[in-house]
């Protein structure tokens, strides 16, 4: 319980700062939301008015106090360029993003983890040689090359998908789930390599412990020993990766957006960064800040429950 | 007991999925016989939808197809009457009357009063906000209505050239939300958005002159030009305006390459309050450096029309193509200027460029390369657009830069103004006595070819005085897949998607 | 059963890696040192008559939308390209080292803290770390190191961290412990090496992003500026002209996976042995 307590406090402070960073951050760097909107338009008069009407001559600290109140009563406030609330735009963009992780962390984790343990049960093999050698390969492939290979071939010569004609999930949801895979695969090619050669080497270390040796000498077989004992602790760095890379896709999928063509949350807070749309960039942060925490929080809970030797305080 | 449950699982999953397709099928039915296309832009339209608060002319070419004003250009850029049935021009271009076309309805069904029209110039000329919404508003004395067909505008001082500016958008003055709720008079009318997906309109009904011809338009963002190729080639898209070149050559043979002119005056503008570039022998030696048929052979095959000061050919009377030659390719030339200053060994400076416009950071490697030949370092430093708006084009923080600048109107003031020492646009700090007499002598003339000599003198000084190193206006490549024909060229920075039309077999 | 003691204990494979490794890393630094010197053109002049030209002997890569000779930018773009990546790395691995191995082994408090401060660090976008990068420090080639190491080091500290609760419990870990060696020694003498592996891997990852980070970069003026040669800088820019000629794509593309690929084979084996 105290725990949790402390968790909720850790997730709270957190997020208090990720805000207030964000906020500094737009008070450094240069351009402002109104300068941005007038454009080639802007006279200084206009864009004083402009700023007086935003709000945006109040000081820093002013601002950032009445972001917090607004943002504690649950308001996200309104985006400087589309006027529209916060609120109704991440809830249109976040579900496109949470499909693309969760799609491709489903593959991470159905490729890598068989893959990885057959890759270290029959090292030394065939099959073993070839996986380590595409594997080293794949890692070495840019995102973003791999991704216009996957619409070179998929997409213009074999036809399976039509490169940048994303449906929206309002739209259809069986033609969105549909473009969604392709991107998927770019996403959990590079980082499902990585996953199996963590966890082969992680195997095959652990496999050298002492506890394995004693393992075998009670008469275990390959199999007991891999499944029963071995594996559990191997998991724990597959596990660390696998909630970094969960948080990376949640975070970071904008290449992949890039290339396909996908109005994620990923190109909504790349151009309202542009635009120093403040309450856009500030609420997206502050979600994916709350997501990577949470995935944080899970994997910690993973670690306990492969291996009840690790202490949570 | 588990099986149980598994099989029930099954049956929600089977039954979820059969919902979905159904629902995909029942969507594709409804639309059998509405012509669709869909065009590729590379920004959202992430501006306000009010016509008079839009600024990004990205915005505004779209916007043209959503709202009209009293008066509109056509392709030639002409100002032809639009929700104005005729207008008269008197005492020399001082009062302007325009007389109301009858029955024009706005998108929400409501008629155009004389009300609305004055309201909407009003709103335009408002200075509560600064500066009035449409600069040249400010000019404006008063709006009247003298029945209710008729209104009459007065100036505060004679310009003929005032009906240029009479496009402004007319809006219902019952709307309180155009930001969002976009209502006009135009051929389309605005159906739906999602921010950095799309922009959908559809073919309005009640349109009062010819009506659009295809039914649904939706205007999807590519934000990443490396896929407007395979967008275009894949079919998510069937139009793109604006791609380059090099994206034509990898065009299928599904599209027609259409070619005009992007109608804007791409130069190497100089901040020529800024050491070395104060001097108008270095600004001299630069135009001498700079070879802009190589520009264009690299660039684009060849392709683009040359300029030699702040004005295009689509302006007609008022292009000077002489002043092309002014300074031919002379790199000796161009070193012995720069030791008359000073510059024996050359200098280098910075050159700021903004990073979304890949001609202009391409124009920008080519010329760097090009001042090597003089011994000038151009150090190119990308800048993002909203840091290029508020470092070089407010704070005028900066030391060259390339960029293209377009006309807002058919006016030379839209592309002259800018150059008087005081005025506010005025970001390469370009200051000269004898272009601001010029400059004020055309503003107050009322004849028509004594105030279009006036402004001849203004570019000859721009060309003279070298303010900035004129390249070119670039060459304008639109992908139009061969179902569809009828794209048309203006002058300006718009996009009549009305005329487009299916191609002939096409439905 | 056989095979799987085989595969541990195999000693054949480890030459074969560290010779790859070696060959693949030694050819890449000769091509990168010969580019610092000498180039067969300049690799910044343009040539109206030869863009886009395909491979030939006089240009062994062909040449790119400016007649610029990609050999030549390739050779001198490898070495920009290393040294950003390796930085980048750099300040990513050792920074996220120290915060992991102090986080994952003391835990507490100070590893709340430190993980917190990561995790604001990891939801925190990248392009945004690089304007205020900018508008403090400048624009120039050299500060994008400093917003990309920057960005990289959650991840690493995060990886870093997991292996140290995992080992921290570990016998030998304790027996060291027995023995008298300090916190310090434990956490650097005795667990980091037996970490390596997983480490490796993300290095190896994090060299691959950092390369294209870095032309992602440029676009907010830091990082390679044009027309200054960087592999990441020529495979954005050729991805235009991926389809009528996909050299200037795969040469770029090639030299970097041959960068990525000796680097990691090389570790590989200088590890297993």
């Amino acid at each position: 319980m105290k725990y949790f307590l402390k968790k909720t406090a850790g997730l709270l402070a957190t997020l208090l700062a990720v805000s207030f960073l964000v906020f500094a951050a737009f008070a450094v760097i240069p351009g402002d939301p109104a300068t941005a909107m007038l454009g080639t338009e802007a006279t200084p008069a206009r864009v004083e008015a402009l700023r007086e009407e935003l709000g945006l001559n109040a000081p820093l600290l002013v601002r950032y106090l009445r972001w917090i109140g607004d943002f504690l009563r649950g308001d996200f406030g309104n985006s400087y360029r589309y006027n529209m609330s916060v609120m109704s735009m991440i809830g249109d963009k976040l579900p496109v993003t949470l499909t693309l992780t969760a799609i491709s962390f489903v593959l991470i984790v159905v490729i890598s983890i068989p893959l990885g343990v057959a890759c270290a049960r029959y090292a030394g093999g065939m099959l073993d040689h070839a996986i380590v050698v595409a594997n080293q390969i794949i890692m070495a492939v840019p995102a973003f090359f791999s991704g216009i290979l996957i619409t070179l071939v998929f997409g213009l010569i074999l036809h399976l998908f039509v490169p940048g004609g994303y449906v929206s999930w309002q739209q259809d949801r069986l033609a969105f789930l549909g473009y969604m895979i392709f991107p998927s695969i770019a996403i959990a090619l590079p980082k499902s390599a990585m996953a199996v050669k963590l966890l082969r080497t992680s195997i095959l270390s652990e496999m050298k412990l002492d506890y394995v040796r004693t393992a075998y000498s009670r008469g275990n077989g390959t199999r007991a020993v891999l499944y029963r004992h071995v594996l559990r602790n191997a998991l724990i760095p597959v596990i660390t990766f696998l909630g970094m890379a969960l948080a990376d896709m949640v975070a970071g999928s904008i290449i992949v957006e890039q290339v396909f063509n996908i109005p994620g949350l990923g190109r909504i807070l790349l151009t309202s960064i542009s635009n120093r749309d403040y309450p856009v960039v500030q609420a997206i942060i502050v979600c994916i800040a709350f997501l990577v925490i949470a995935v944080n929080f899970l994997v910690d809970l993973l670690y306990k429950a492969v291996d009840p030797r690790i202490t949570l305080d | 007991m588990k099986t149980k449950a598994i099989r029930r699982f099954l049956l929600t999953l089977v039954c979820t999925a059969l919902t979905i397709a159904l629902s995909g099928c029942a969507g594709d039915k409804a639309g059998g016989t509405t012509s669709r296309i869909s065009i590729g832009i590379p920004q959202d339209i992430e501006d306000s939808l009010d016509p008079h608060k839009a600024v990004a002319a990205g915005t505004e070419e779209i916007l043209f197809n959503l709202y009209e004003g009293l008066v509109k250009p056509d392709s030639e850029g002409n100002m032809v009457d639009a929700l104005a049935e005729s207008h008269t021009v008197e005492e020399e271009g001082k009062v302007y009357t325009f007389r109301l076309r009858d029955g024009v309805k706005f998108h929400d069904g409501s008629l155009v009063t004389a009300e609305d029209v004055k309201y909407s110039l009003e709103r335009c000329a408002d200075t509560s906000s600064g500066d009035p919404l449409v600069p040249a508003f400010s000019a404006i004395e008063s709006v009247e209505i003298t029945d209710e067909n008729t209104v009459r505008v007065t100036l505060k001082e004679p310009d003929n050239e005032f009906l240029a500016y009479m496009d402004a958008a007319i809006i219902p003055a019952s709307n309180d939300s155009p930001e969002t709720n976009p209502i006009g008079t135009g051929p389309y009318k605005y159906v739906s958005r999602s921010p950095q997906e799309n922009f959908v309109i559809e073919k309005f009904d009640d349109y009062w002159g010819t009506p659009a011809n295809i039914d649904e338009i939706t205007l999807k963002v590519i934000a990443n030009s490396d896929t407007i190729v395979t967008s275009l080639n894949g079919g998510a898209i069937d139009m793109f305006v604006r791609v380059s070149q090099s994206m034509t050559e990898q065009l299928s043979d599904d599209y027609n390459v259409l070619e005009g002119t992007m109608n804007l005056v791409q130069a190497m503008y100089l901040n020529n309050a800024k050491a070395p570039f104060d001097d108008v022998r270095v600004r001299q030696a630069l135009c001498y450096a700079v070879d802009v048929q190589e520009i264009m052979d690299i660039i684009s095959d060849g392709k683009g029309t040359q300029l030699g000061s702040s004005m295009f050919p689509a302006f007609g009377k008022y292009y000077m193509e002489e002043l092309n030659d002014l300074y031919p390719a002379d790199p000796e030339k161009a070193k012995e200027l720069l030791a008359e200053a000073g510059y024996p060994d050359g200098f280098s400076f910075k050159l700021t460029v903004p990073s979304n416009y890949q001609q202009h950071v391409d124009t920008a490697q080519v010329i760097a390369e090009q001042l090597k030949r003089i011994g000038v370092t151009a150090e190119i430093e990308l800048i993002e657009w909203e840091s290029w708006l508020s470092q070089v084009y407010a704070d005028r923080d900066f030391e060259a830069t390339v960029v293209g600048l377009d006309a807002s109107s058919l006016t030379a003031p839209a592309l002259l103004s800018r150059f008087v020492s005081d005025a506010g646009k005025n970001f390469v700090n370009f200051e000269s006595e004898a272009y601001d007499a010029a400059y004020a002598g055309a503003s107050t003339s009322t004849d028509e070819t004594e105030k279009t000599a006036y402004y001849k003198e203004c570019e000859r000084i721009l060309a003279e005085e070298a303010a900035n190193v004129y390249i070119q206006d670039l060459p304008c490549f639109v992908a139009l897949n061969k179902k569809y024909t009828g794209y048309e060229f203006y002058p300006l920075y718009v996009q009549d998607l009305a005329k487009l039309k299916l191609a002939d077999g096409q439905e | 059963m056989p095979g799987f003691k085989a595969g541990i204990f195999m000693n054949h494979k480890k030459s074969k890696n560290f010779t790859a490794g070696a060959v693949l890393t030694g050819v890449m630094l000769l091509f990168v040192l010969a580019g610092a010197v000498w180039t067969p053109y300049d690799p910044e002049a343009m040539d109206k008559t030869a863009k886009l030209a395909g491979v030939s002997l006089s240009h062994l890569m062909g040449c790119d939308n400016f007649g610029r000779d990609i050999f030549s930018r390739v050779l001198k773009g490898s070495g920009t390209t290393l040294l950003v990546a390796a930085g980048t790395v750099g300040i990513g691995t050792v920074c996220g080292i120290f915060i992991g191995a102090l986080t994952g082994y003391f835990g507490g408090l100070v590893d709340e803290v430190f993980m917190r401060i990561n995790d604001v660090l990891f939801a925190f976008p990248s392009v945004l770390l690089g304007l205020v990068v900018i508008s403090l420090l400048g624009s120039g080639n050299f500060n994008v190191v400093i917003a990309l190491g920057i960005a990289f080091v959650p991840s690493f500290a995060r990886i870093v961290r997991g292996e140290f609760i995992r080992c921290k419990n570990m016998d030998y870990v304790r027996s060291a412990r027995l023995a008298g060696a300090g916190h310090l020694r434990v956490m650097f003498v005795h667990i980091l090496p037996n970490i390596t592996t997983v480490l490796l891997s993300s290095v190896m990852i994090g060299f691959n992003n950092a390369v294209l980070a870095e032309a992602g970069m440029s676009y907010l003026g830091i990082g390679t500026q044009p027309p200054h040669a960087s592999l990441g800088r020529m495979l954005s820019d050729a991805q235009t002209y991926l389809f009528s000629s996909p050299g200037y794509a795969l040469f770029p593309g090639l030299a970097l996976i041959w960068m990525v690929l000796g680097f990691s084979l090389l570790a590989e084996g200088l590890k297993e042995n």
